[in-house]
């Protein structure tokens, strides 16, 4: 046999039909559900008078409308109350697992995902949303799909999807100190472009990802989509099982240990090969700010914002005079005198429990700079749970960060937590597009301890230069 | 899902790279359960100043831009979010046909899942009638999906394209995803039994 990417060995173990010119039908083993892009899908459903073939593959919670203020709070806003409330009518006696608002299993769907233990090596994993990517980071094909295919999972627990192209990211070189995750799939994106991925699914490779634990395999693979690929994925190893093992949905005892045998033959064969090829050197990368209005904008801490009419081709140059425009930048400003107005520790890239004790670190016996509101939510409710656990609320209020209930919050502006016209944010999620977390406001991706850095400066700060308590 | 054969109609230029799906629909409006009626917040805060009021720089308050039923844009249209809605809202805003010359994977799925045509053509094919449209707004262009065949009414352009022949024949019939999946419905339960998953 002719060796395999893992991609393929995926792809070839799911196919459930195939005819020429045709898509492929790929069987589906995990299918999330929220609130924002499922209604509709229900609604077709019923339309058609079909059910939902298998309630058992599928999990549903609450995430992108949520406020993250306390729980005694009541939900104020009445259409999202009435999305939010929708869906708990949709999945009424379908059989559906539901974590509503106030259960403990509650969190945005791509951290309660791996961290439940539902989402597992080798899965088919989809979700109407596009950071499905993240569930990649275990060795898995998870992509993001619209709402006429969630509801084309839900009636056949089948996709149709044409067979991506494969893209090997190969990263050279241990990560340099103070480097982390997000600065790693920063730099691969300033690289590669914002449609450097498009058509391919990536599987990210070589020493630096080797090393990540798996809350940094899931920031990593979480941007995939950014680089416009239809998913990322990161070969399971030793960290992967160790980090699957105990959980509460995945498999135990001896189950678990012939799941792990069947999990160690995924990774790519030698000699598979990739549609195409990137190769980063790890020891290039430094802590990334983005200077513009898509993630591929990208600054090192150490250099400054750039000048339009260094861009070569005009449609360059228009947009990166427009994103400077938007967000209120001159050329050659030095990213380290960047001011800033909010910070936003959470989002489906970097809320797990990991982040936040890198963020708290950080902080610790610091105070939040005057004039800077800055927040913390994490990923899930058990996140929540085990951050206070260790303490790590304590250590952010004490430096006057606000500690928040688990959702989406401020990463795309709707619900409650928003930026306001014109102000300015140190931000862990992943997407800094107009408008994107409140009209008006302007977004900066950065990492965990450089957001945390930047609430403490009140400016951005390089990271490998600060000073702990 | 209304069939897709042959169009005419206004085609609105909007010379930008990278439009993204929160530039098409901000997420603010996507807490709505239906399916329709986001045409009115499509491209949201670029049509409308912040008092509201139409922006009378934007393409698609241009007094000689009226129903259009094309979109002409830049490379990468349709990135970031999964969100249905942008399709939804750009059909709900009477536009059927996009053109560029690259889409997202998901919105460009999203399209043909809606009726919407979305034809892909070259970077100086497209930045010839972004300047076309540019300089005579209100221009109008015919496709005939049938024919793979899209041009300028008053014949200074024809293009032809390049579209997959199974998402042709879906928009061309109108076909439902759902209900052709069904007709494999014995081999879905196949592969459940040999998979050791059945429910």
């Amino acid at each position: 046999m002719p060796p395999k990417t893992m991609f393929d060995k995926i792809w070839d173990a799911h196919v459930v039909h195939q005819e020429s010119g045709a898509p492929s039908l790929i069987y589906i083993d995990l299918h999330l559900v929220h609130e924002v892009t499922s209604p509709q899908a229900f609604e077709g459903l019923r339309l058609a008078g079909r059910e939902v073939r298998r309630p058992d593959l599928t999990v549903a919670t609450v995430d992108h409308n949520t406020p993250t203020w306390e729980l005694s709070r009541p939900v104020v806003d009445p259409i999202s109350k009435r999305q939010l409330d929708a869906l708990a009518v949709n999945l009424k006696d379908t059989g559906i697992a539901f974590y509503d608002r106030f259960s403990r299993n509650q969190g945005i769907v791509h951290v309660i995902g791996p961290d439940l233990g539902y989402t597992q090596p080798g899965m088919t994993v989809v979700c109407g949303d596009s950071h499905t990517s993240t569930h990649g980071a275990l060795g898995c094909f998870a992509l993001g799909i619209g709402t006429s295919e969630v509801e084309h999972v839900l009636a056949t627990q089948t996709l149709r999807q044409f067979k991506p192209r494969t893209m090997e990211v190969r990263v050279k070189s241990p990560l340099p100190t103070g480097v982390e995750a997000k600065d790693l799939i920063l730099g691969i994106i300033g690289q590669i472009g914002v449609n450097g991925g498009a058509g391919h699914v990536i599987e990210y490779t070589g020493e630096a990802v080797r090393s990540l634990s798996m809350d940094g395999r899931m920031t990593v693979c979480n941007m995939s989509i950014e680089g416009g690929a239809r998913a990322g994925m990161i070969a399971p190893d030793e960290t992967t099982f160790e980090y699957v093992r105990g959980r509460s949905f995945a498999p135990k005892g001896d189950d678990f240990e012939a799941a792990v045998d069947r999990w160690r033959k995924l990774p790519s064969d030698d000699g598979a090969v990739f549609d195409r090829q990137v190769v980063i050197d790890a020891a290039s990368l430094e802590p990334f700010v983005t200077w513009g209005t898509n993630p591929g904008m990208v600054a090192k801490i150490t250099d400054r914002v750039p000048d339009p009419a260094s861009f070569q081709q005009p449609a360059e140059r228009e947009a990166a005079q427009r994103a400077l425009d938007y967000m209120a930048l001159e050329p050659d400003t030095p990213i380290q005198d960047i001011a800033i107005d909010r910070v936003f520790i959470g989002a489906c890239t970097n809320s797990r429990i990991e982040d936040l004790r890198a963020a708290a670190a950080v902080v610790k016996g610091k105070r939040v700079n005057n004039g800077v509101y800055a927040m913390v939510v994490p990923g899930s409710a058990r996140v929540k749970e085990e951050a206070e656990e260790e303490g790590l609320h304590r250590i952010f209020a004490d430096a006057g960060f606000d500690w928040r209930v688990a959702g989406c919050s401020m990463c795309l502006g709707m619900n409650p937590d928003v930026l306001q016209p014109g102000e300015r944010c140190a931000s862990t999620s992943n997407r800094n597009f107009e408008n994107r977390q409140g009209k008006g406001g302007r977004t900066h991706l950065v990492s965990p301890p450089m957001a945390a850095a930047a609430a403490i400066a009140g400016h951005f700060v390089d990271i490998r230069e600060w000073k702990t308590n | 899902m209304e069939p897709f054969t042959k169009l005419s109609g206004v085609a609105a230029p909007l010379d930008r790279v990278n439009v993204d799906t929160d530039q098409i629909i901000p997420a603010v409006h996507l807490k709505r359960i239906e399916r329709t009626g986001y045409g009115q917040f499509l491209f949201g805060p670029l049509r409308f100043n912040a008092d509201g009021e139409p922006n009378p720089d934007f393409i698609l308050n241009h007094p000689s831009i009226q129903n259009p039923k094309f979109l002409v844009a830049g490379r990468n249209f349709g990135c970031g979010s999964s969100r249905e809605h942008a399709p939804w809202a750009l059909e709900d805003y009477g536009f059927r046909c996009i053109i560029a010359p690259s889409f997202a994977d998901i919105f460009y799925n999203n399209c043909f899942q809606n009726g919407l045509l979305p034809v892909v053509l070259l970077e100086e094919q497209v930045a010839a009638l972004m300047d076309k449209l540019k300089q005579q707004p209100g221009a109008t262009l015919s496709v005939d999906l049938e024919a793979q065949r899209l041009w300028s009414d008053d014949g200074e352009f024809v293009f032809s394209f390049e579209v997959d022949p199974f998402r042709k024949r879906c928009l061309l019939d109108g076909l439902d995803d759902i209900g052709l999946t069904l007709l494999h419905e014995d081999k879905i339960s196949d592969y459940e039994r040999r998979m050791g998953v059945a429910g």
